[in-house]
């Protein structure tokens, strides 16, 4: 019988060159007379073990981490089809502490089947969330989608069931299911992980939301920057069709609902929702006062129900398990998991899914394992670029979204970016401001100036001649952006530059308490 | 325009034009196949979407992934977000304009490889990253971007 050895074929795995292990493995395969049939899998999320190849043996999967073309025949010496040991073996992969513990309902399968499979899908639970949502009257499936818990996974936290229950109740001859792919967060890559390794629990937790608000035409909107991700989608869209999970009858419901992929173009704000739909209508991405919301009057200005890929994927397992069973996860108003996010300047960066609560320090070290460097780590970023950095005196703020907002940071979409102690963070406050001028839409002055003279303002400070009076303009300028923006963008970008300041005053030349150091 | 790009428009018109929203879809359909959106494109594309030429130019020129001028037949494309300088992105940015002699949106002399920027590629716990020619490279030092580089064999 053929021995099943999976390569992943996602991109962070591709981009440390497992397009070449996997080939080399068939290659090497074929020269020994082995029967092996090369599966490629999504991956584990292990980013420092990538490429992580497994084998699947009778007492279950091995894998072998960091592997490189140049070890694969090595690996053949060594009888790694009968999962023996090997320098790069990790052992059986179910049992990694890294895995183990993590309590993965989203990203159940990630890693474990072929994307791309609908009977593997099928065979670890996919489809039933979407089955009894169709047995389900539509009042009651948006009811249980309010009593999960659930909240949006793109930034907000909204709660998602309230977004559905006013576009059930808004009267409209066509509805929308709009998925935001556009995960422009720095330190995230959930959605892309998503796409790429389990493309058919978006496809299902789309078709659910279709199926509970009455909506026949849905739209996902993938960044530019995943091509990798936007051929799954299509592919896996192509093969539900085909199986009738979508299309004129989903899943003998008697409901329509298509589905169609949409690329971004490069830019940030596009994943704010009114300006995504703006792009999504073929126009600049400006974005729209509220209201209306567009759940009232969205795409093309029909109802629209607009989540994100982790939000949708949240949902499959919400139908399948029961709402209860999905809000027994997590703390407070923060209910289920959330699949966080580990990068940068970290050891074991990668994916964890766990419920909320778990501590930013437990994250770091325990599983994160410390700095990449091995320096100590000065600072995190949690919630991508509009997100507050965090010093060594927060790391035991639980993950949690009420916790993080009474400090000042956010959750956001669950990225986390390490910094060690060689960071200088007056350029990081540099680069908020930088980036933030090189994304805004221009709709609003306070965004649109302001954060080009906040860079300049911060090269002030840096060149330290009067730093007292420089810090003070700065300080105003974020409270006029604060305030007098329309969106988070222009509103938020305060945050990291204000608690670099706060807790690094050192680095713009202040002393601790935050007066200007004497030249 | 040459004839074929203008073949190449016209057939992404004629084949989106009906598409709600059809406007980016086609600019796409256009980049993808030509490399960039030729300026000679966008009287096409307006008088097909019923839009005035400022309207779709307004839109080419809002989204940073549209490019104007024709690139290089190879285009890098480096990461300088957060967790990209976390782990040392702005050196190997410095060292990538050195090494080619160009800034980010330029072409190198030879027409071979265009520079560009790039905000977070999914790729952030393997950092840091750029991606060549749509295939993301993790973990990137000097060294191998050296061997990227000479894999398409730019000079400087
Ligand atoms: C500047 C800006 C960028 C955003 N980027 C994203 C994004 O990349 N992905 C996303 O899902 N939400 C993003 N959001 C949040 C969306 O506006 C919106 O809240 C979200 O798509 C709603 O889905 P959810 O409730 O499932 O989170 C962004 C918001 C702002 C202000
Ligand atoms: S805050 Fe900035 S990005 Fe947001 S609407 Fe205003 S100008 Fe546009
Ligand atoms: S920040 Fe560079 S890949 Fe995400």
């Amino acid at each position: 019988m053929s021995i099943k050895v999976y390569v992943p074929r996602d991109s962070s795995a591709l981009s440390l060159g497992a397009e070449g292990v996997a080939r080399a493995i068939g290659a090497e395969a074929a020269r020994r007379g082995e029967s092996v049939t090369v599966v490629r899998n999504g991956s584990r999320g292990m980013m420092w073990l990538e490429p992580l190849v497994e084998v699947e043996t009778p007492t279950g999967r091995v894998g072998y981490g960091s592997v490189a073309t140049a070890d694969v025949a090595g690996l053949f010496d060594a009888g790694f089809l009968e999962g023996k040991a090997h320098p790069k073996s990790i052992g059986k992969v179910d049992s990694h502490p890294y895995l183990a513990r993590q309590e993965r309902l989203c990203f159940a399968r990630m890693g474990v089947i072929d994307p791309l499979s609908y009977d593997d899908y099928a065979a670890l639970g996919g489809w039933r969330g979407l089955r009894n949502a169709i047995a389900m009257k539509r009042v009651d499936a948006v009811a249980a989608v309010t009593t999960s818990g659930l909240r949006g996974r793109g930034g907000a936290a909204f709660p998602t069931g309230i977004k559905w229950k006013t576009v059930l109740e808004t009267a409209a001859d066509q509805k929308y299911i709009v998925c935001n792919a556009d995960e422009g967060d720095s330190g995230t890559f959930s959605d892309r992980m998503t796409m790429e390794g389990d493309p058919f629990v978006l496809i299902e937790g789309m078709t659910i939301a279709a199926v509970a608000t009455g909506a026949t035409k849905g739209y996902i909107y993938v960044r530019s920057e995943y091509p990798h991700a936007e051929r799954a989608l299509i592919a896996a869209i192509a093969i539900a069709e085909q199986r009738g999970a979508l299309g004129a009858d989903v899943l003998g419901s008697g409901q329509r609902f298509d589905l169609e992929v949409r690329r971004g173009a490069g830019a940030y704000i596009c994943g704010e929702e009114t300006s995504l739909l703006e792009s999504l209508e073929g126009k600049r991405g400006m974005v729209r006062y509220k209201p209306p919301v567009p759940a009232v009057s969205g795409l093309f200005g029909k109802p629209t129900v607009v989540n994100n890929v982790i939000t949708f994927a949240s949902l499959p397992v919400i139908f399948d398990r029961g709402a209860e069973f999905y809000r027994d996860y997590g703390m407070g108003r923060s209910r289920g998991t959330l699949p966080i996010q580990l990068t940068g300047n970290i050891k074991h960066g990668g994916l964890v899914e766990k419920a909320f609560g778990i501590p930013l320090r437990e994250l770091l070290y325990d599983y994160g394992g410390g700095s990449a460097t091995g320096r100590p780590i000065r600072a995190v970023q949690v919630g991508g670029p509009l997100g507050a950095f965090l010093p060594e005196s927060q790391f035991d703020t639980p993950l949690d979204y009420e916790a993080f907002a009474s400090i000042g940071a956010m959750v956001g979409h669950g990225g986390i970016v390490v910094f060690d102690d060689t960071v200088d963070m007056a350029r990081m406050a540099r680069y908020a401001m930088e980036f933030c001028a090189i994304e805004s839409c221009g709709k609003c002055t306070p965004c649109r100036i302001g954060s080009t003279r906040g860079v300049e303002t911060i090269d002030k400070i840096i060149a330290g001649r009067d730093v007292g009076a420089d810090v003070a303009v700065l300080e105003s300028l974020c409270d006029t952006m604060l305030h007098g923006s329309l969106c988070a963008l222009g509103g938020m970008t305060p945050f990291p530059v204000l608690s670099a300041l706060k807790h690094f005053p050192e680095d713009f030349g202040l002393d601790r308490d935050g007066l200007a150091v004497a030249a | 325009m040459d004839s074929e790009s203008s073949r190449s428009v016209d057939d992404a018109v004629s084949r989106l034009k009906d598409v709600p929203g059809g406007l980016l879809p086609i600019l796409h359909a256009i980049q993808d196949d030509l490399g960039y959106v030729p300026q000679e494109s966008v009287p096409v594309i307006a008088k097909a979407l019923n839009l005035s030429r400022a309207e779709v130019h307004g839109v080419v020129s809002f989204y940073h992934h549209f490019r104007t001028a024709k690139p290089g037949r190879h285009v890098l494309q480096v990461c300088r977000a957060e967790a990209c300088q976390s782990m040392g992105a702005d050196k190997l940015a410095a060292h990538v304009r050195e090494r080619l002699g160009i800034d980010f949106h330029e072409t190198t002399a030879d027409g071979n490889l265009t520079l560009e920027p790039v905000y977070c590629l999914g790729n952030c716990a393997c950092a840091p990253s750029v991606m060549l020619d749509g295939e993301p490279q993790g973990r990137m030092t000097a060294e191998r971007l050296e061997a990227l580089i000479a894999s398409v064999g730019a000079a400087r």
